[in-house]
């Protein structure tokens, strides 16, 4: 709620009133093309802190009462998730913050690297870095998880040692490239937010380009590049059942075994997966509220 | 990069007919002057006459389109030419200030010397903080920019252009942003520096400020120089029409 009062709008009032009359219309605190790129976090945040409790009681206690009836009893079906919890969470959701982390580290890497390209001075590197940017940025990203995951070697030979490549790495690959792509674009953003008036004042100074872009430039947008990279990251955690689709082992996947090992009962469907989505709410929901806190405290700085 | 051949008995600066456009707008309709060593001039005129962008092109922010500049004999708009080589001896203070805004104000005006003219360290602290001693910002050397005031910014921006020690300084309209209060502390600071036999070309609106510290006034208008000469004749006996309605609006 307060997040929405806060960018200068009116409840529910999406543009601005027309009339001719001398008002004052509602303005945007934020510069613009900053606003939307929290879009995810922001709407996280502003759920209220009892949305958890809320969402832990309808998946635990809704089914209880639809099918109360049955054969196979609800009581049943919690009883068997408690007894899969410990090994849902330390072999499933591990595994998603293990895939979430690496797709991070390596689409952040790869990313700066893109969106430093697509601020250079040479107009081939500009184009083709924006192009690649592009590219990976409009994909779906199950179609690129798939090309990687069919295209990649199942193991690589140096000399003579052959190392196996598991699944969830080449899963890394595969969500990295969307990530990167949507890093470059933060790059992009924050370099080209920094005002003229500092890239001239140090070529006046004569710093090379090289200096005024790691000395000058990039400290300077190093802090308004952080909400958008932590709005990605909980994105992309929420994306990770994504690569069970493949057969990788995560959370997704291990609770649709589980859930056959203990005879498919339909009862188990709500219990499993209502599990699933209050485990990442329970992970993403801290990430968003902090991402929002850095956001405001950063804008009011600069 | 000084030419071989100049002595400092020839214009340190030398602008000769210098054309510059952008787009369909012709900014400078063949402007030429000479600066000497030592010289203070003042560039003064209505707002799109092309002052800005004539001491923008003298350090090579902007490009020209025809004509030359010289400075110490050398070419500025040559390709060839190197043109960090050039900024080392031509300092410039900008209207918005452009200090460096997460680095304190000893760190803006050390970055330059440490970095670019790669200067211990140590000897670069010791005249940065004579620096900002002589623009009389002492006590503030660990301020950042967001923490100091308007005239207490630009003060900063020229010690800090000043660190890199260079032969010309270039102003731009250094005191615009600021309000008249604050106006007199920086020009203090530049009147100094011109006593003390700095080369200055200075872009600005303060009448009072040219009559008093310039060895000679300009006058744009259009993209050309309308008149000039020493600030005793040029205020007093004006012979363009257009200098005296400026003149007559302005003082």
């Amino acid at each position: 709620m307060n997040a929405r009062r806060s960018d200068g709008t009116i409840p529910g009032i999406r543009a601005a009133a027309a009339t001719d009359m001398a008002v004052l219309h509602p303005f945007k605190l934020r510069p613009a093309g900053r606003a939307e790129d929290l879009l995810f976090s922001r709407w996280l945040a502003a759920l209220p802190p009892w949305a958890f409790p809320l969402l832990l009681a309808a998946a635990l206690l809704w089914p209880a009462t639809a099918f109360a009836q049955s054969h196979y009893t609800m009581a049943d079906a919690l009883d068997a998730l408690w007894r899969w919890l410990p090994f849902l969470i330390t072999k499933g959701f591990v595994m998603n913050v293990v895939i979430s982390f690496f797709t991070m580290a390596v689409g952040t890497l790869l990313g700066v690297l893109l969106g430093l390209g697509q601020v250079s001075h040479s107009v081939l590197l500009r184009r083709s870095a924006g192009f690649v940017t592009q590219l990976f940025r409009n994909s779906p990203w199950l179609v690129l998880l798939f090309i990687v995951m069919l295209t990649f070697p199942f193991q690589v030979t140096i000399g003579s040692v052959t190392i196996a490549i598991p699944d969830w790495i080449k899963a890394v690959f595969g969500l990295s490239l969307p990530i990167m792509a949507n890093i470059s674009e933060i790059v992009r953003g924050a370099v080209q937010s920094v005002p003229t008036g500092q890239w001239e004042a140090s070529e006046s100074l004569a710093f090379s380009r090289h200096q005024t872009m790691w000395r000058i430039i990039l400290p300077q947008c190093f802090k308004r590049m952080i909400p958008p990279w932590m709005n990605w990251y909980a994105i992309l955690t929420m994306a990770t059942p994504l690569v069970s689709l493949l057969g990788v082992e995560e959370l997704v996947t291990l609770s649709r075994q589980a859930m056959e090992s203990e005879d498919n009962h339909p009862e188990l469907l709500i219990p499993f997966f209502g599990f699933a989505l209050v485990i990442f709410f329970a992970y993403c929901y801290p990430i968003a509220r902090w991402t929002i806190a850095l956001e405001r405290r950063f804008s009011v700085k600069l | 990069m000084t030419d071989a051949n100049w002595t400092d008995k020839q214009p340190i600066v030398s602008i000769k007919d210098v054309h510059k456009s952008f787009g369909p707008l012709e900014v400078l309709k063949g402007v030429s002057l000479d600066v000497m060593k030592g010289e203070v001039i003042c560039i003064i005129g209505p707002s799109g006459s092309g002052k800005s962008t004539l001491i923008r092109c003298v350090n090579a922010l902007n490009t020209i389109d025809s004509g030359s500049i010289k400075v110490e004999g050398q070419e500025v708009h040559d390709k060839k030419l190197d043109k960090l080589e050039l900024r080392k001896k031509v300092g410039m203070v900008f209207q918005q200030y452009n200090l460096f805004p997460h680095k304190t104000a000893l760190q803006n005006v050390m970055m330059a010397p440490v970095l670019v003219l790669k200067e211990p360290k140590d000897s670069v602290e010791t005249r940065a903080r004579a620096l900002i001693k002589k623009v009389r910002l002492n006590g503030k050397e660990d301020s950042y920019p967001g923490e100091l005031s308007g005239g207490q910014q630009q003060r900063v921006a020229i010690a800090r252009s000043l660190a890199m020690q260079p032969d010309v300084m270039l102003f731009d309209e250094v005191t615009a942003a600021l309000d008249p209060e604050t106006v007199k502390e920086v020009l203090v600071t530049i009147k100094q520096l011109a006593q003390e036999g700095m080369t200055c070309i200075l872009v600005t609106h303060e009448m009072g400020f040219a009559r008093e510290v310039a060895d000679r006034i300009y006058f744009t208008d259009r993209g050309v120089i309308v008149e000039q000469g020493p600030p005793a004749t040029f205020f007093a006996q004006a012979k363009d029409p257009r200098t005296r309605e400026f003149l007559s609006q302005i003082l």
